[in-house]
């Protein structure tokens, strides 16, 4: 046989391939973001803006000491930082996935080009990163400029909660391109995403939950990223740096998990 | 044209298989594809043409068999074979929120070329599929056969060695079909090597220079399209239509007729035969009156009847 194998080339790096992957990604949102924009900059200011200035005076007026002693405020907007990652990781790897295979189908034609299904699924991660780092920028100016900032090592609440968001988005990600039927997701945002996101520390101290829940939440993924994201925007993580490792090392292990299930899951998915 | 053994196999299968669960879509076939010719898969839909153009487009892993694309496994090095390939789905996947243009930049970053030769080759892509005029339009808003040209034109992006094409033209008007088959034309004559599947006989008939009618995933004869009507189809066909009351009754009367076999279909019954006109005649002469009649060529639905008892388009 002729050596038609030595006209090809090398198979490019994976990073480079995911790379492909993102750009492409960067591409089609160039023609959407604007009209994105505006939510992400609308959510955090009511949010931020009831609580801390509706309800946060109520609260307050109670004493604060089960908050740890700074106003609700400064207690409720990093916790709207961390839950504002986990939904957009949420929004940004349940439908856009399912999209991608049954709607306008961006996995499908990409298949057909050098990128691998663990390619696919890496590039489109690095966008959603993209969309988390966003958006969670958004969050902390809103907070910045609502005073809801006590402590400079606020900027480490940042990657803390992008690193949440990632922690959400690995998993849910490597899932959603499993799923067969788009109403599945609806199960997902009523009985994962809200219970988590009112029962996770959030609004409310977890010491006002009873002793089974409380146990229960600690294990949650949203409670460590809101825990870390507060624990950096009072300027309380330095008293606790075993505890912050804790949560760190919890959420990254949940990310790697998702990035090692999400390899699998796509390859499984796409090559039929 | 070079002998056989001396042209270059591009693609080579051997007791290919793939099986889903219990169902076996393709069932331990054997082809060797030489470079630059067009090669057909011709049979109804389920037949397994599209699961054997997914493990060529190495998306696909065998579950037996040999397959080997370019002198590569495509499960190991299936990254870098793509890269050599060009895939016309048999749905578009085009990004209709997207330009025209817009399409192809993104279809060729995926492929890793340049900014500036993409630019390049979008402009001559877009000539060549007659688009220049709808590079700035959307995708959504265009017919489906602009759509169609587009996919052409997109996978030709990175100037495949193989172009695999996945019914190319179904769901297509008349005339948009045939503005698709002078594109793939063209092609054929530049020396692009062409994989393509279809159901509809004029297609193959137009566009193969070989090919294999494939049914229940297995192949049921190999050759050209002249080939296969000279080997399985007589010279001529006689097409009768009789009212469906007599329809039965006439199709008894006319197996008495020295014709070479006789299908009986649901509307209409056909004679292969060597001279239509005669037996046309003679026909008539017994007293069986036809309501319409045609004489006619064999073609490839004739083969594809004979060899499997069913129709393609079924």
């Amino acid at each position: 046989m002729a050596p038609a194998s030595l006209a090809l080339p090398h198979s490019a790096r994976s990073w480079s391939l995911s790379f492909r992957a993102f750009q492409c990604w960067l591409i089609v949102y160039r023609r959407i973001w604007r009209s994105s924009i505006w939510s992400s900059v609308l959510g955090p200011i009511c949010y931020i803006g009831a609580l801390g200035f509706g309800l946060g005076p109520l609260v307050d007026k109670h004493g604060t000491a089960s908050l740890g002693g700074v106003s609700y405020l400064a207690f409720v907007a990093p916790a709207i930082l961390a839950s504002g990652a986990m939904n957009t990781a949420m929004g940004e790897a349940s439908y856009p996935v399912f999209g991608s295979l049954k709607w306008n189908r961006i996995y499908i034609a990409t298949q057909a080009s050098p990128l691998r299904p663990a390619d696919i699924f890496r590039g489109h991660l690095m966008f959603m990163v993209m969309r988390i780092a966003m958006n969670c920028a958004i969050v902390m100016l809103v907070m910045w400029a609502f005073g809801a900032i006590r402590s400079a090592w606020v900027v480490l609440a940042y990657p803390a909660a992008v690193l949440t968001g990632l922690a959400f988005a690995t998993p849910i990600a490597a899932w959603a391109v499993t799923v067969k039927i788009e109403s599945s997701f609806t199960y997902i945002f009523r009985f994962v995403m809200m219970p988590l996101m009112l029962f996770s520390g959030t609004f409310f101290p977890l010491s006002q939950l009873p002793a089974g829940l409380r146990a229960l939440a600690y294990v949650t993924p949203l409670w460590q990223g809101v825990a870390l994201c507060r624990a950096f925007s009072l300027g309380t993580a330095a008293g606790d740096p075993l505890v912050m490792i804790g949560h760190v090392a919890y959420l990254a292990v949940l990310a790697a998990v998702g990035i090692w299930a999400g390899a699998r899951t796509y390859r499984r998915r796409l090559y039929v | 044209m070079l002998e056989r053994s001396e042209a270059e196999v591009l693609v080579r299968a051997r007791g290919l298989t793939k099986t889903f669960g219990s169902f076996t879509a393709v069932d331990g076939i054997d082809f060797d594809l030489y470079r630059g010719e067009a090669f057909g898969f011709l049979g109804p839909n389920g037949a397994g043409k599209s699961s054997t153009m997914r493990m060529i487009g190495c998306v696909s892993p065998p579950t037996g068999g040999e397959l080997s694309i370019l002198g590569r496994d495509p499960v190991r090095d299936g990254s870098a074979i793509r890269a050599r390939l060009g895939v016309v789905p048999q749905e578009d996947t085009l990004d209709m929120e997207l330009t025209v243009r817009e399409n192809l930049l993104v279809y060729g970053r995926y492929f890793g070329l340049p900014r500036r030769v993409i630019r390049e080759r979008t402009a001559a892509l877009l000539d060549f599929v007659q688009l220049a005029d709808r590079a700035k339009s959307k995708v959504d808003p265009l017919s489906g056969g602009l759509k169609r040209r587009l996919t052409i034109a997109r996978s030709l992006i990175n100037e495949p060695e193989i172009l695999i094409l996945d019914e190319p033209t179904t769901g297509l008007d008349p005339q948009a079909r045939h503005v698709v088959w002078d594109r793939l034309f063209r092609l054929k004559q530049r020396g692009v090597t062409l994989i393509l599947t279809t159901h509809y006989m004029d297609e193959a008939e137009q566009l193969c220079d070989r090919l294999v009618v494939m049914d229940h995933g297995r192949f049921a004869a190999e050759g050209s399209p002249r080939d296969l009507i000279a080997r399985y189809c007589s010279p001529e066909v006689l097409e009768v239509r009789f009212d469906p009351a007599v329809h039965d009754a006439a199709a008894d009367k006319l197996k008495d007729f020295s014709a070479e076999r006789t299908e009986v279909l649901a509307d209409r019954i056909l004679l292969y035969v060597a001279d239509g006109d005669a037996v046309l005649a003679a026909v008539r002469a017994s007293g069986l009156e036809p309501i319409t009649s045609l004489v006619r060529r064999g073609t490839l639905e004739d083969v594809f009847l004979r060899l499997t008892g069913r129709r393609l388009e079924d």
